[in-house]
């Protein structure tokens, strides 16, 4: 998010889900898209069945490579390498849009210098992809009229996740594919509402609409309306840096609503660690989670059928959700165990409903003012920006100009992973996830068809390399990184590279984040899940 | 039979579906036909989303540890001690040694209040949520 919005000057996704049945040319890289946006992954299906062409830029032969006209499997980590290898042919055989280029972007010479450098030899040292696949990708995706990036976690999860991003977004603007229906850059974002927590600044450094809380007016326009001064200016803590400060006796209490830090985040015993240094921990939940058992009180809350409220999807679509069923014994929604909190500490809050706090958003946040209940009611929700009552939404950004004026390009250099395989860790591993299951596991391991279908976690291995060290199917095998081991069923499947071993953090009773880097990219903070080094063994 | 309208509380592509509910017992989905997002379709998470609502598992009321264990506690016990804590800390070490997590699970409406809190109410910017994990 970072990326996109200091290239384009928005962060979220360019395009509408409804788009993609008419885009010529899809460039996947990093989502598996079938398995983990599926009502996405069957528009892009329907696309390519219709003559849409599918270029996946993976390691892992996911679903989706079956439908793809080219898949470069590229080493794990070498993503800037690559789209700067792409850039450099489409500059070299002046595949380029000199005209969007002039007109709305700056910054291309430093493009051109930077990327100069990646041809198409150094790249296929760096990424292991064949140089003349990496001149049919660039010429693909340049030539479509109508071409549309789509990236998950696979890009963002990596100690260049900004990079990786901005490299997209480079890559977009240089062939002039941004600003047209299903023509943009799109990040599938991972969970139901991460759109809107983001909108509406939960976050260190803006208040709602990417306010930033360092703008001055905007401070005094919160501070108006809250009748409180002093807002404070600066930044405040990420997750990962919240969990350090707790380790360093600098953050005392924490309020957890909602999140399950100690299974979804890296390097856990560090996060148990953090959490067990604190002074006071409050979790509020619908689930007793890994978490919320180490708290020193849990609140029961409310799940998304038993409250009213808004979330905004990937696309930018505000939709209303409607109480259907009474919470159980005395769970209540979260949004009124806050008000409560906010009362007995000094600073009541008084909403009669969850439309009365729409109306706040409304008020403070210009791309939501339009977004009334009302409307929401009578409607299939709407897009963002949506700057009065009038407005119909938005169905894709970056229309005549970019939101931020020109776009900029952000030339990067590769950057190895920051834990690349050693003699004695000698696989990479890279987490993500599976079709039945949801984040850490908490609401689709308690779902009878989902827990039949998928009981247990597995780790993915190649043929060879399970040759190598004696495992078969279903062996119960053992990874271990600098920070931890895990156990599991091994799944022999030509579905990863060779030493590449592939698993995912559903399951509480395999925790695979007891493993993971917590190395973080520098701007966005996201810490590296997508390749780490561990060595591999056959449980006796 | 009671239809609700309600988005699916998984991935982000924000599926619309119907809860199907009796009394106060949700018996079943229908993903909503004209929803632009789905179309009337729905993933094997989607079609089971409601299982879970009624797990056995919920958390009912709220708990407090006492001597190192999580007990049984009211509403306004639980409150009490977590208004006075935070207020306590806030008093003893500052507004920064308060951290607040908020979720990408909950509505709108719920992060812009939880944001809120913790800046009005506590003072601090210290809240974030897990977009990037």
């Amino acid at each position: 998010m970072v990326g996109l919005a200091a290239a384009f000057g928005s962060g979220a996704m360019t395009n509408s889900i409804g788009e993609f049945e008419d885009a010529d040319l899809f460039l996947v890289t990093g989502s598996n898209t079938t398995a983990q946006h599926p009502l996405i992954g069957s528009r892009m299906i329907n696309a390519v069945e219709k003559g849409a062409k599918l270029l996946l830029i993976d390691p892992r032969e996911i679903p989706l490579a079956r439908f793809a006209g080219l898949h470069l499997r590229q080493n794990i980590g070498t993503d800037v390498a690559v789209l700067n290898g792409m850039m450099n042919i489409i500059i070299e055989e002046g595949l380029l849009d000199r005209e969007y280029v002039e007109n709305r972007t700056e910054g291309f010479e430093a493009l051109k210098a930077l990327v100069g450098s990646y041809s198409p030899r150094v790249v296929e040292k760096i990424s292991g992809i064949d140089r003349h696949d990496l001149e049919k990708a660039a010429r693909m995706y340049a030539a479509a009229d109508k071409a549309m990036i789509v990236y998950a976690m696979g890009i963002t999860q990596h100690t260049t996740g900004t990079d990786n991003v901005k490299s997209c977004a480079n890559l977009a603007m240089l062939t002039g594919h941004v600003g047209r229906p299903s023509t943009g850059v799109n990040p599938l974002r991972g969970q139901n509402n991460v759109q809107g927590a983001c909108d509406m600044g939960a976050l260190p450094n803006v208040f709602s609409g990417y306010q930033s809380v360092a703008d001055a007016a905007a401070r005094k326009k919160f501070e108006d309306a809250w009748g409180v001064s002093g807002l404070d200016d600066k930044p405040g803590l990420t997750i990962g840096a919240m969990m350090t400060a707790a380790l360093r006796g600098e953050v005392r209490a924490l309020y957890v609503m909602g999140e399950n830090p100690m299974m979804s985040d890296p390097d856990s015993s560090h996060i148990e660690q953090a959490l067990s240094s604190l002074d006071f921990l409050v979790v509020q939940d619908i689930f007793l989670s890994e978490t919320a058992a180490k708290a020193d009180v849990v609140l029961p809350a409310a799940s998304f059928a038993e409250r009213d409220g808004t979330y905004t999807n990937t696309e930018r679509r505000v939709q209303l959700s409607r109480k259907a069923v009474s919470p159980p014994g005395l769970a209540r929604p979260d949004w009124k165990i806050i008000c409560e909190v906010s009362r007995l500490s000094g600073y009541p809050m008084d909403y009669g409903s969850t439309a009365d706090i729409m109306k706040e958003i409304n008020l403070l946040t210009p791309s939501y003012t339009g977004i009334t209940y009302p409307r929401l009611e009578t409607s299939h929700g709407l897009q963002w920006p949506c700057p009065n009552e009038e407005h119909p939404g938005t169905a894709y950004l970056h229309r005549d100009r970019f939101s931020k004026g020109r776009g900029t390009f952000l030339p990067c250099d590769f950057r190895p992973l920051a834990e690349p395989p050693d003699e004695e860790y000698d696989f990479l591993l890279t987490t993500g996830r599976i079709y039945f299951h949801f984040h850490t596991g908490t609401m689709t391991r308690r779902i009878s068809t989902l827990a039949r279908e998928a009981p247990e976690a597995k780790i993915e291995i190649h043929p060879e390399d399970a040759k190598q060290l004696g495992i078969r199917n279903n062996d119960m095998v053992e990874i271990a990184s600098r920070r931890g081991s895990a156990k599991a069923r091994a799944e022999v499947t030509t579905c990863v590279p060779k030493k590449v071993v592939f698993s995912t953090f559903h399951f509480h009773e395999f925790p695979i984040n007891a493993l993971t880097n917590p190395a973080l990219d520098p701007s966005a903070k996201i810490p590296e899940y997508k390749g780490c080094a561990v060595k591999v063994r056959r449980c006796a | 039979m009671t239809r609700t309208r309600t988005v699916c509380p998984f991935c982000g592509c924000g599926c619309s579906f119907y809860l199907v509910s009796e009394g106060d017992r949700v018996k079943g989905i229908e993903p909503s036909p004209q929803n632009p997002v789905n179309r009337g379709m729905l993933c094997v998470k989607g079609w089971t989303a409601y299982e879970f609502i009624h797990s056995p598992d919920r958390l009912t009321v709220p708990l407090v540890r006492k001597q190192g264990a999580l007990v049984e506690s009211t509403w306004d016990e639980a409150l009490k001690i977590v208004s006075t804590r935070l207020n306590d800390i806030r008093t003893k070490s500052g507004s920064s040694a308060l951290a607040f997590l908020s979720s990408a699970k909950v509505t709108n409406e719920e992060n812009f209040l939880f944001m809120k809190m913790a800046r009005a109410a506590f003072g601090t910017n210290n809240v974030d949520h897990c977009a990037r994990l």
